[in-house]
């Protein structure tokens, strides 16, 4: 590794112990004799299994659940349905005042997405826990899905989620959330060139090699301890503490090493089941994601549509940016007004435009509920701004690298929210990354600087 | 019902086991009937294996092969007298699976999976299963009823030169992904022209399907980029591709006669 | 559910254990004889989390029944060196920023075991194709292939 000190060199001390030295990873001892302990590297005598019946439709009512022949199957300890769950709402952003109470922890009356939690089997072996689930009826009335953002906002689309009344979230600033600055109306009207295309992306899942779950065990003292491997441990505890109408202090949250997050375990899914089949039934539960649960089931990324209009000037400069973000919540709302909130706050990217209008909407489809991963809202439109950014500087035969030194934001520069910038480092970014790979810019770029914009 | 293991020394007595028991499926290297079991399928509760060392036997004579059904992709890898379609089973799997994954499974794996049987299709391969010879296309036909309950004990085929054997498996990850598709060729040329084709598709349908128009079209013709561009406009004929996450049968069908056309013009 | 007795060596120790009929050798590894070094990614044979070394063999624990490995020999990584000390790939890796999350990494060993057990000498394309059934969502897997590589060589200086 080679740490190029030129930049920057008067804003840093260079007498640090630390920081800038190769130390070995406290972890990797563990990890390469494998004595790293993960949640599961443990067992339990009289261990419950638990396993989910799902709904196999993307929508539908469901009518009916029969439970007869799968209480009556050996090895069955207790199933579970929405009316064990003491409070069956889930809802992971309630504690930062965001989350609408659109999800139940078990289904009741709807499944909006294929793979909709609806009964928990509890049972001494996974086997027998899979043979029961195969006895379970479900009686359904399967309803037309919706499954695109284009299809859920038409006009006569079917309601995705009754709790919204229409396809998408309303936020206090209404069916969007709102950037405006300047005008782009006339940024447009006195623009050299507009550039308008529109960019989507596929769900992405972030497919860690250990999948989400936990282990629970109840406790003589009337204490839950719960192993898990979520990367949220307090929205677990909180959340729990919510859905099971429990004191938290009941709740002992054992985390640690996770294999492998990048934001997908931070939904709050397996523990309050699993935590609640261990009190009905006095017994430590397991309950892990098999791997097609983990890819079909754990939220992914979720799938947007951008459309990004440009005007742009000859010499380079973009006078104007407008953008329309649908963020594909799927079927529940979980992190995603968050995210669609993100990705308003997140355009017009890294650049500095006199005239800004974002509208960003999180819509609803009949599809798995999408949630957190490494930058949601953001990574997309990234994007899709950077693929933009090229088409741009191709339409007024501009180099891409040097189109981007001339939008570049400067410190003191006014972002479309109104917040100054501070700290910006893109200028240099580029400088470096013109010099790593051999991709030469004009003098004048190699001259700019992020604190200060030349005279 | 719980699940168990029933082993038997010899393959009659494992195939009256398996008659005997309706809920019970034959064991072979496990890639995937233990995947199932793993994965909740409820639908059996027994395995039935053979350890019958006849099952991984290889017999080479006279420019023909006889390889035990229960061999598994590595052991075809290190026979050198199989090194000419080794290839195919190099393209199944990691080294793992190679190691596990038997022959007689092959036959049996659904799509995208089945890379080597698409390679024994091409060879016109002839099956022993229960003590008669079943031509592989037959096989391929009947395995999900007439053979779905059969042992595989081995199968047969003429052991093509390395000129005449070729094997393409696509996929987007390498050195190791799962089939976009696969193509085997076993051609016979003579005084620059093909005399025979035999091309066997992977992933262009449920299981592994010859190309018959392709190789009525490939007859006669030089293997040049004109000689076969009769045959490449045939090439998606009669195939009904998968759609699984790695790729729609749309993209499937656009990339099959572009592979094919490489394949066919590989020095 | 009927139980069998199982016989193999783990590591070098014996091990006699009764298992339900029709486990995995991974779930008797590691709910019966506790050897949690062997990991469950994926139960399906995709993700090699769960490589183990049978008869010399690189082989799937989840895919593999444990009555099929009576009197095998089995190795896994938790038994590749002595408490306190390390295999070579063991220090290759934690020196070379191999490990992230650290899931992967055991099953990512005994997959680079198996290679340098039958080839001391391997090129980057052995290295690629050897780890090829062991999925890493963390590194990218240039540090595991460096590694390997460097293992490789300090082994051969060992010899020599």
């Amino acid at each position: 590794m080679e740490l190029r000190k030129q930049y920057f060199s008067d804003e840093r001390k260079d007498d640090l112990k630390e920081i800038g030295q190769p130390r070995p990873r406290s972890d990797s001892l563990g990890h390469v004799t494998g004595t790293t302990a993960f949640f599961a590297d443990r067992t339990f005598p009289g261990l419950l299994h638990l396993k989910m019946v799902r709904s196999p439709h993307h929508h539908a009512r469901i009518r009916g659940i029969d439970l007869s022949e799968a209480e009556k199957h050996p090895g069955v300890a207790r199933i579970l349905t929405a009316k064990d769950v003491p409070h069956n709402v889930y809802t992971i952003l309630t504690l930062i005042q965001v989350g609408p109470e659109d999800e139940t922890v078990l289904a009741t009356d709807k499944v909006r997405w294929k793979g909709e939690a609806i009964v928990a089997i509890l049972a001494d072996s996974e086997r027998a826990a899979h043979e029961a689930a195969a006895k379970v009826k479900v009686d359904y009335e399967v309803l037309d899905p919706v499954l695109s953002i284009d299809d859920a906002l038409k006009p006569d689309a079917p309601i995705v989620n009754e709790y919204h009344g229409q396809n998408f979230y309303r936020y206090d600033s209404g069916a969007c959330r709102k950037v405006r600055f300047g005008d782009v109306e006339a940024g447009f009207a006195g623009a050299d060139h507009i550039l308008e295309q529109t960019y989507s992306s596929a769900p992405i899942e972030h497919a860690p090699t250990e999948t989400t779950g936990c282990i629970v065990v109840p406790e003589g003292s009337g204490r839950f301890t719960c192993y898990t491997n979520t990367q949220a441990m307090f929205f677990t505890l909180d959340n729990t503490s919510i859905i099971l109408q429990m004191d938290g202090a009941k709740l002992h949250m054992v985390g640690g090493t996770v294999g492998g997050g990048f934001g997908g375990k931070v939904d709050v899914i397996v523990e309050p089941i699993a935590i609640l089949g261990a009190k009905l039934t006095g017994r430590p539960v397991s309950f892990i994601y098999s791997r097609h649960e983990e890819m079909q089931i754990s939220s992914p990324r979720a799938a947007e549509k951008l459309v990004i209009k440009d005007g742009v000037m000859n010499d380079g400069r973009i006078v104007a940016r407008y953008v329309k973000a649908y963020i594909d919540a799927g079927a529940y709302s979980r992190h995603s007004p968050y995210g669609a909130q993100k990705s308003a706050a997140h355009f017009p990217g890294p650049y500095t435009i006199p005239n800004v209008s974002v509208d960003s909407y999180c819509v609803y489809t009949n599809r798995t509920p999408s949630s957190a991963m490494r930058g949601f809202g953001v990574t997309i439109g990234d994007f899709a701004l950077e693929v933009q950014m090229d088409k741009l500087a191709r339409l007024i035969a501009m180099d891409p690298l040097e189109f981007r030194f001339v939008n570049a934001y400067r410190d003191g520069d006014i972002k479309a929210h109104r917040q100054p910038t501070e700290g910006a480092a893109l200028i240099e970014c580029m400088q470096e990354a013109s010099r790593a790979a051999n991709w030469p810019v004009a003098d004048q770029y190699l001259k700019m600087s992020s604190a200060k914009r030349e005279a | 019902m719980g699940l168990s293991l029933q082993t038997f020394p010899s393959t009659e007595q494992a195939k009256a086991a398996l008659e005997a028991n309706r809920a019970s499926r034959y064991l072979g290297g496990g890639t995937l009937l233990v995947r199932s079991a793993n994965e909740g399928e409820v639908s059996f509760s027994t395995f039935v294996r053979s350890t019958d060392p006849a099952l991984t036997s290889i017999e080479i004579s006279a420019g023909s092969a006889r390889l035990g059904a229960s061999l598994t992709m590595s052991a075809i890898i290190g026979a050198r007298a199989l090194a000419v379609v080794s290839p195919a089973a190099r393209a199944v799997g990691g080294p793992a699976i190679r190691n596990m994954a038997t022959i007689g499974g092959n036959l049996y794996a659904p799509a995208p999976y089945g890379d080597f049987t698409v390679a024994l299709l091409a060879l016109d391969a002839t099956l022993e299963i229960d003590g008669n010879d079943i031509p592989i296309g037959a096989f391929l036909a009947g395995r999900d009823d007439t053979y779905a309950r059969s042992i595989v004990r081995a199968v047969r085929f003429a052991i093509p030169s390395s000129d005449q054997f070729r094997f393409l498996k696509v996929s987007r990850v390498k050195p190791k992904g799962v089939s976009v598709l696969s193509i085997c060729a076993v051609l016979e040329e003579q005084d620059g022209l093909i005399t025979s084709a035999r091309i066997a598709y992977g992933c262009m349908a449920d299981r592994p399907m010859r190309a018959a128009e392709v190789e009525a079209a490939l007859a006669g013709k030089p293997r040049s980029q004109q000689g076969i561009a009769d045959a490449l406009a045939l090439a998606t004929k009669g195939t009904a591709p998968i759609t699984d996450a790695i790729a729609s049968a749309w993209y499937r069908s656009e990339v099959l006669p572009v592979h094919l056309g490489r394949l066919l013009l590989t020095a | 559910m009927a139980r069998v007795p199982v016989q193999f060596t783990l590591n070098g120790e014996e091990k006699a254990e009764f298992v339900e009929s029709g486990v995995t050798l991974l779930k008797a590894l590691r709910d019966k004889i506790g050897d949690m070094s062997v990991k469950g990614g994926c139960q399906q044979g995709t993700c090699g989390s769960c490589s183990v070394i049978i008869d010399g063999e690189l082989r799937l624990s989840c895919l593999t029944l444990a009555e099929s490995c009576n009197g095998a020999a089995i190795e896994t990584t938790g038994g590749l060196a002595e408490p306190g000390a390390l295999h070579p790939l063991q220090h290759a890796f934690a020196d070379g920023f191999a490990t992230q999350c650290g899931f992967c990494t055991p099953g990512m060993i005994m997959a680079a075991k198996a290679l340098l057990d039958r080839n001391p000498s391997p090129s980057r394309e052995d290295v690629v194709e050897a780890i090829s059934g062991n999925i890493c969502r963390c590194t990218g897997y240039e540090p595991i292939i460096q590694a390997i590589l460097d293992a490789s060589r300090a082994n051969s200086l060992s010899v020599a």
